[in-house]
């Protein structure tokens, strides 16, 4: 798990530095390339891709770097959606939750409540589920997660199965989110700075306790680490990234429904991580992009798409280790590792 | 008072049919080390392929020994084909892999059988209702699911802890590598051992054919209950299977039928039922967080 920024020579991480910046522009371009093309859906389209790519780089932070196989990372991400869901619906009808939080459609106040929900559900199931290790692990994190999605099920006076509409996108001061390439800039920019913050995260000395717990977590403890606290925080800050995603994601598709909590969806950002190789600062982007455009590019051939995407996922799990650039190796006929 | 014997038993069926499927989950993680979400399409898979022999030809006895067939025959291709590459893979491969499998199971089905649930009558010979203690008759074939999984349950103990077979399997559990060195073919075994527990699904969904509508997504709903039972009973113990079944079983139907009736003491009719609705299919899940909170590891976990 080598830092793409920090490999090789000063030369080297200069022109990675480039490529990144080019990477950017282009990103930043892209709703103009998508008129200019003629394909405006092309913008809808890539607002997705980058809200999942948070969602799928907070998963990362748990899955890749710390090694803790989360397979209910959906839970926080449909919880990040309902904040907002729930307070756009107190904020039209004029009463407060709970009789004393008003509603709100201000991106600015919904978006923090939502990471900080988020956080506190996932503190308290994290606390949790992170008694158990291995394989229990994942099984009680997906079974929390389908807690949660019969909680909203049932949830009627949010809409229970039906989902909440929010009729209008939640607004910006000076900013008009309710314009599709401006929203797709608000995004990428949330996207940008939540990299970042994984980025100083996983150099930072929390970010090597969280990979020496990944490799030997025995050996951490015999070191004096407290390996459960650093877990717990991890998890913590994973689930708050999903839940900024969910939240970006109800106001992209102006609808949240217990479908954001459903486990495929967990599973989905899974494969997004997966497939852009664990443990890697721009993986998950890149494999939510692949992941993304391919059901899109599959879905319209055919209304059966899931028979192919399943068999195709079969296969490079079993013949490419790590994904994406796993692949890579492997046409280039080098060594799997 | 009838009607909790009425309960007790409707939570007894839930928990031998989770039992079935909670025993070819820990039996293949238990001895094999991998966690097969697929388990679920196998179910599935039995269910499907009872309900299509009885509407082709109408008889029972043809039916069921299809649905088992089918479920074992595709649980064997899935090992020979994909689960035998991931013994050696971490827990995550194995995860993505067989979820992989679940949305190709689910959309071949889809393809072949359509999204409209089938339905299966009820065997003439299992028609009706018995009584069972003064004043409480109970459905026939309900009381044979629970007879089959009892016996099913001692059929396994027996197998796994008295024959030729068993002790192999258990062989291979504790050292893989020394058993097929004593000229065992351990590939073979884990084959077999992969059908059998892919009949054991399929004898679920066989089961369950007649009382739940058979359709797409069956599977995943009866997994994650599934996956409760693992936890609450301890990974990779039959003993643990049975209690937890049992337990899930039992807690989840009670809570269904007696908490609307609380609730609506105290609230509103309409209100209490979606809250009840709401608590009680999250009642075994908040169980799991209580056992887990005073045992680890389950109750009855495989190593000590």
């Amino acid at each position: 798990m080598v830092d793409p920024l920090k490999t090789g020579g000063a030369q080297r991480s200069a022109l990675k530095l480039l490529a990144l910046a080019v990477l950017l522009a282009l990103l930043a371009a892209l709703p103009f390339i998508a008129t200019a093309t003629g394909q405006p859906a092309m913008t809808s389209l890539a607002t997705r891709i980058v809200i999942l790519a948070i969602a799928a780089a907070s998963l990362n932070l748990a899955l890749g770097y710390c090694g803790l196989v989360s397979f209910g990372h959906a839970a926080w991400y449909g919880v990040g959606g309902y904040v907002v869901g729930i307070l756009w619906r107190h904020h039209v009808s004029g009463e407060p939750l709970f009789g004393f939080i008003p509603g709100s459609d201000q991106l600015l106040v919904t978006l923090p409540l939502a990471i900080l929900v988020a956080g506190l559900f996932s503190a308290v199931l994290g606390a949790l589920s992170l008694r158990t290790s291995g394989v229990q692990f994942i099984m009680i994190t997906l079974a929390f997660a389908q807690m949660l999605f019969f909680f909203f099920v049932a949830l009627k006076a949010y809409g229970g199965d039906d989902g909440l509409i929010v009729r209008r996108r939640n607004a910006l001061p000076f900013i008009d989110t309710r314009d599709g390439p401006t929203f797709y800039w608000v995004c990428l920019a949330f996207a940008v700075a939540w990299f970042l913050l994984m980025w100083r995260i996983v150099n930072s000395r929390f970010g090597k306790v969280l990979a020496g717990i990944r490799q030997s977590e025995r050996r951490m403890a015999a070191i004096g680490v407290a390996t459960y606290r650093y877990k717990l925080v991890c998890f913590i800050i994973s689930g708050m990234g999903a839940g900024l995603a969910g939240a970006l994601m109800a106001n992209h598709a102006r609808f949240v429904s217990p479908d954001m909590l459903h486990w495929t969806q967990s599973g989905e950002l899974m494969i997004m991580v997966i497939l852009g190789g664990a443990g890697t600062l721009l993986g998950p982007a890149a494999g939510a992009a692949v992941l993304i455009g391919l059901e899109t590019q599959l879905a319209a051939w055919t209304e059966h798409w899931q028979a192919i995407l399943g068999p195709l996922l079969v296969l490079m799990i079993l013949f490419t280790r790590g994904g994406l650039s796993g692949l890579a190796r492997l046409v280039r006929g080098g060594r799997n590792d | 008072m009838p009607l909790l014997i009425e309960q007790a038993l409707n939570g007894l069926q839930l928990g031998v049919m989770l039992f079935l499927l909670a025993a070819g989950l820990t039996l293949i993680f238990g001895i094999m080390g991998v966690i097969n979400l697929a388990q679920g399409s196998l179910y599935m898979v039995g269910a499907y392929a009872m309900a299509a022999v009885a509407a082709k030809t109408g008889s029972f006895w043809l039916a069921a020994p299809a649905g088992l067939l089918a479920a074992a025959v595709a649980g064997m291709a899935m090992e020979y084909l994909v689960i035998r590459k991931l013994y050696a893979r971490d827990h995550l491969d194995q995860v993505l892999a067989t979820f992989g499998l679940i949305l190709f199971f689910n959309q071949m089905t889809t393809l072949i059988f359509g999204r409209q649930p089938l339905f299966v009558e009820i065997p003439d010979f299992l028609e009706g209702s018995v009584p069972i203690v003064a004043g409480v008759r109970y459905p026939l074939y309900r009381l044979a699911i629970i007879a089959v999984g009892l016996a099913t349950a001692v059929g396994l103990y027996v197998l796994i802890a008295r024959t030729r077979l068993g002790m192999l399997i258990r062989a291979g559990a504790t050292n893989r590598d020394m058993v097929r060195a004593l000229g065992v073919d351990i590939r073979l075994l884990y084959t077999v051992l992969f059908g059998l527990g892919a009949m054991l699904a399929g004898l679920a969904g066989v089961m369950a054919g007649p009382i739940l509508s058979v359709q797409v997504g069956m599977g995943e709903q009866v997994l994650i209950l599934t996956f409760v039972v693992v936890v609450i009973g301890g990974v990779g113990s039959i003993r643990g299977a049975f209690a937890g079944a049992m337990i899930v079983g039992i807690v989840d139907t009670v809570l269904r039928a007696f908490l609307p009736g609380l609730l609506r003491q105290v609230m509103m009719g309409p209100e209490a039922d979606a809250l009840a609705a709401g608590l009680s299919a999250m009642g075994v899940y908040l169980l799991m967080a209580i056992v887990l909170l005073v045992r680890p590891k389950g109750l009855l976990p495989a190593h000590g």
